[in-house]
C-alpha cells in the first residue's frame, strides 16, 4: 500500500480552497446531500410506470431550519429522505403511496393560519412565520409505525405540543384535544373527488386525550431532515405521536381545539371495528385483516432487504408512555 | 403483402405480443424493485403490480371466447391458454413475493395469515384453483380428462370472482377500483349466463 506523507511545505486542502467555502464546508456538504437525495427521488419517480407520460414538474421548495440537534439520537438506521418524502399516506392527495408527492407540489403553505381554541383561557392564532419562531425548534428522531405494518425512522424538526398548550392555558374542562386538517378541495384533489380521496369524509380529524397531548414526546413537526416539511409530509405543520399508529399523526393542521368530550376521528368513523380512538402500537392486538406482531422497516436495499422486525409495545416508547394507560384495557380500547 | 402476412400469421403475432408485454412488464418491474427504484417500498409496489397483472390477465383470458363469438374470429381462441397461463404465472409471482419479500419466509406467519385473514384466504383459494387449471392445461392431460376438463375449467369464473373479492377486501378505503373490477367480472359472467345456468342445473 502506498502511504503518502505530506511535507509541511505542501498545500493542504484548506490552503487551496476559498476560505468562505472552506469555512462553510459542512453546510455545503449538507446541501450536496440534499441535491443528491433530490436526484435519487427524481429517478425514483421517473421509473414509476404511472409517470411515463406525465411531464416533469417543479417541486415544492423547502428551506433549511435552525434547530437544536437531537439529544437522544435513535441508534436505528434512518429511512433515507428520498423515501420519507415519496412514500406517503395522505389521501387528500390520492390513495397510492406515490400520489402525494405527485399531486401536492403546488400546495400553498404561506399564508397559513393555525387556530388554537376551545376550553382555554388564551386562544390564539399562529401565522406561517409563527410556526417557526414562537417556539425553539429541536430535532427528534422518531420511529413511525404505520397501521399497515411498515415503519420508518425519521428525523423530525419541531416543538412539543405541550409548550403550545401551556401558552393557551387549558381550563379544567379541557379533557381532550381535537385536530383538523385544512379543507381546500381546490388544492387537495382527494377532497374534491371521493374516488381520488378514498371515500373519506373530509376534513380529516384526529384527537388525543389531554394527558397524551401534554406528553413531552408528542411533537408538532414543522420540518424533517433539517428543512421545512414538504407538502406530502403534512406541510407546514403536523402532529407526530410516535407510540401510536401513523394515522393519528394528522397533517397540515389548521385547527386545534380543546374540548370536554372524546372527539370523532376520521379512520374510526370510517371503520370503527378496525381503527380505535387510541390506536396505540400494540403487537398483541391484530388488525382484523392483518397481524400487527411484526413490521417491515423501510430503509434501503430494495427487494432483497431483510427488513422484517418485531413490533414493540407502544412502538418501543413504553418506558415513557405506558403509565398513561394504567388500568385501561388496551384490547378493548385499541 | 404485409396485410396477407398479418392475416395468415395473426395468431402468431398475437402470441408474440402476449409473451413480449407480459414478460417485459414483469421483468422491468422486478428489476426496478431489486435496485430499489420502485417507489418508497418496492415490496408493496411489486405485490400490487403482480396482483393487478394476474387479475387483468384473467379478465382478458375470459374475454377471448366472447370476442371469438362476436367477431366470428375462431382462431383467436388459440391464444386463450397462453393468456391464462400468464395470469397464473403473475399470480404465482404474487404469492411467492408475499412469502419471500413481505413475510420473508416466516412460515408460521405465512400460514397464520392465510388461515386467519379472510382476504388472504380468499386470494389463496383463487390461486389454488389457478394451479389446478394451469396443470390441466397440458394437452395430454386435457385429452385424458375428456368432459371433466370443461367442468374443472369452469372454475375459472369462481377464481375471477374470488380474486376480485380479494382485491376489494385488501384495500383500506379506496373501494372504487376494486368495485369496477367486480362489475366487469360480473358482466363477463353475464355473457355466459346460459352456460352457467346449464352448469348449475347439471350439478344439482
Amino acid at each position: 500500500m502506498l502511504i503518502k506523507t505530506p511535507k509541511t511545505s505542501e498545500f493542504t486542502d484548506s490552503h487551496v480552497t476559498d476560505e468562505n467555502i472552506y469555512l462553510n464546508r459542512r453546510h455545503l456538504l449538507k446541501q450536496l446531500g440534499y441535491i443528491g437525495a433530490g436526484t435519487l427521488l427524481a429517478s425514483a419517480s421517473q421509473s414509476a410506470k404511472a409517470d411515463w407520460f406525465s411531464k416533469k414538474q417543479e417541486s415544492f421548495t423547502t428551506t433549511p431550519l435552525k434547530y437544536s440537534e437531537s439529544e437522544m439520537p435513535d441508534t436505528q438506521t434512518l429511512t433515507p429522505e428520498a423515501k420519507v418524502i415519496s412514500h406517503n399516506n395522505f389521501y387528500e392527495f390520492g390513495t397510492n403511496k406515490s400520489d402525494p408527492i405527485e399531486n401536492s407540489q403546488h400546495f400553498k403553505v404561506d399564508p397559513w393560519q393555525l387556530r388554537i381554541e376551545g376550553e382555554c383561557e388564551k386562544p390564539m392564532t399562529l401565522d406561517y412565520d409563527d410556526l417557526y419562531r414562537q417556539f425553539p425548534l429541536e430535532e427528534r428522531i422518531y420511529r413511525l409505525r404505520c397501521v399497515e405494518a411498515w415503519s420508518m425512522v425519521i428525523p423530525w424538526v419541531g416543538f412539543s405540543l405541550r409548550d403550545l398548550l401551556a401558552k393557551v392555558k387549558p381550563t379544567s374542562k379541557a379533557k381532550y384535544v381535537a385536530f383538523e386538517t385544512l379543507y381546500d378541495p381546490k388544492q387537495m384533489p382527494g377532497q374534491a373527488s371521493r374516488r381520488i380521496g378514498g371515500g373519506i369524509d373530509y376534513p380529516y380529524v384526529e384527537g388525543l386525550r389531554i394527558d397524551e397531548a401534554q406528553h413531552p414526546l408528542t411533537l408538532l413537526s414543522v420540518g424533517l431532515y433539517g428543512k421545512t416539511l414538504p407538502p406530502q409530509n403534512g406541510a407546514p405543520i403536523r402532529l407526530v405521536v410516535p407510540w401510536k399508529y401513523g394515522f393519528k399523526s394528522i397533517k397540515s393542521i389548521v385547527k386545534i381545539k380543546l374540548i370536554e368530550r372524546m372527539p370523532p376521528t376520521t379512520w374510526n368513523i370510517l371503520a370503527p371495528h378496525e381503527y380505535g380512538f387510541y390506536a396505540n402500537v400494540n403487537p398483541t392486538v391484530a388488525h382484523p385483516r392483518w397481524s400487527q406482531a411484526s413490521e417491515r422497516r423501510i430503509t434501503t436495499g430494495g427487494l432483497f432487504a431483510r427488513n422484517r422486525i418485531e413490533t414493540q409495545m407502544f412502538n418501543g416508547y413504553g418506558e415513557e408512555v405506558a403509565s398513561l394507560y394504567k388500568g385501561l384495557d388496551l384490547k378493548a380500547n385499541f | 403483402m404485409f396485410k396477407t402476412f398479418v392475416k395468415q400469421q395473426q395468431v402468431l403475432l398475437l402470441k408474440l405480443l402476449i409473451h413480449g408485454l407480459s414478460l417485459y412488464f414483469l421483468v422491468s418491474t422486478f428489476y426496478l424493485a431489486v435496485i430499489d427504484q420502485l417507489g418508497g417500498d418496492p415490496v408493496e409496489a411489486l405485490l400490487h403490480f403482480t396482483g393487478m397483472g394476474a387479475l387483468n390477465l384473467l379478465l382478458l383470458t375470459l374475454l377471448v371466447s366472447p370476442v371469438a363469438k362476436h367477431f366470428k374470429w375462431a382462431k383467436v381462441m388459440q391464444v386463450r391458454r397462453l393468456l391464462g397461463l400468464y395470469g397464473f404465472f403473475y399470480a404465482l409471482v404474487h404469492v411467492t413475493s408475499f412469502l419471500a419479500f413481505e413475510v420473508q419466509f416466516d412460515w408460521p406467519l405465512f400460514v397464520e395469515e392465510i388461515i386467519k385473514r379472510p382476504y388472504i384466504t380468499v386470494g389463496m383459494t383463487a390461486f389454488a384453483i389457478l394451479i389446478a387449471l394451469a396443470i390441466t392445461s397440458i394437452s395430454r392431460i386435457r385429452r385424458r380428462m375428456g368432459k371433466s376438463w370443461q367442468t374443472l375449467h369452469n372454475y375459472s369464473y369462481v377464481a375471477l370472482l374470488l380474486a376480485g373479492v380479494h382485491f376489494y377486501w385488501s384495500v383500506k378505503s379506496d373501494i372504487v377500483e376494486p368495485l369496477i373490477y367486480l362489475v366487469v367480472s360480473i358482466v363477463i359472467l353475464a355473457l355466459r349466463k346460459d352456460k352457467i345456468k346449464r352448469w348449475l342445473v347439471a350439478n344439482n
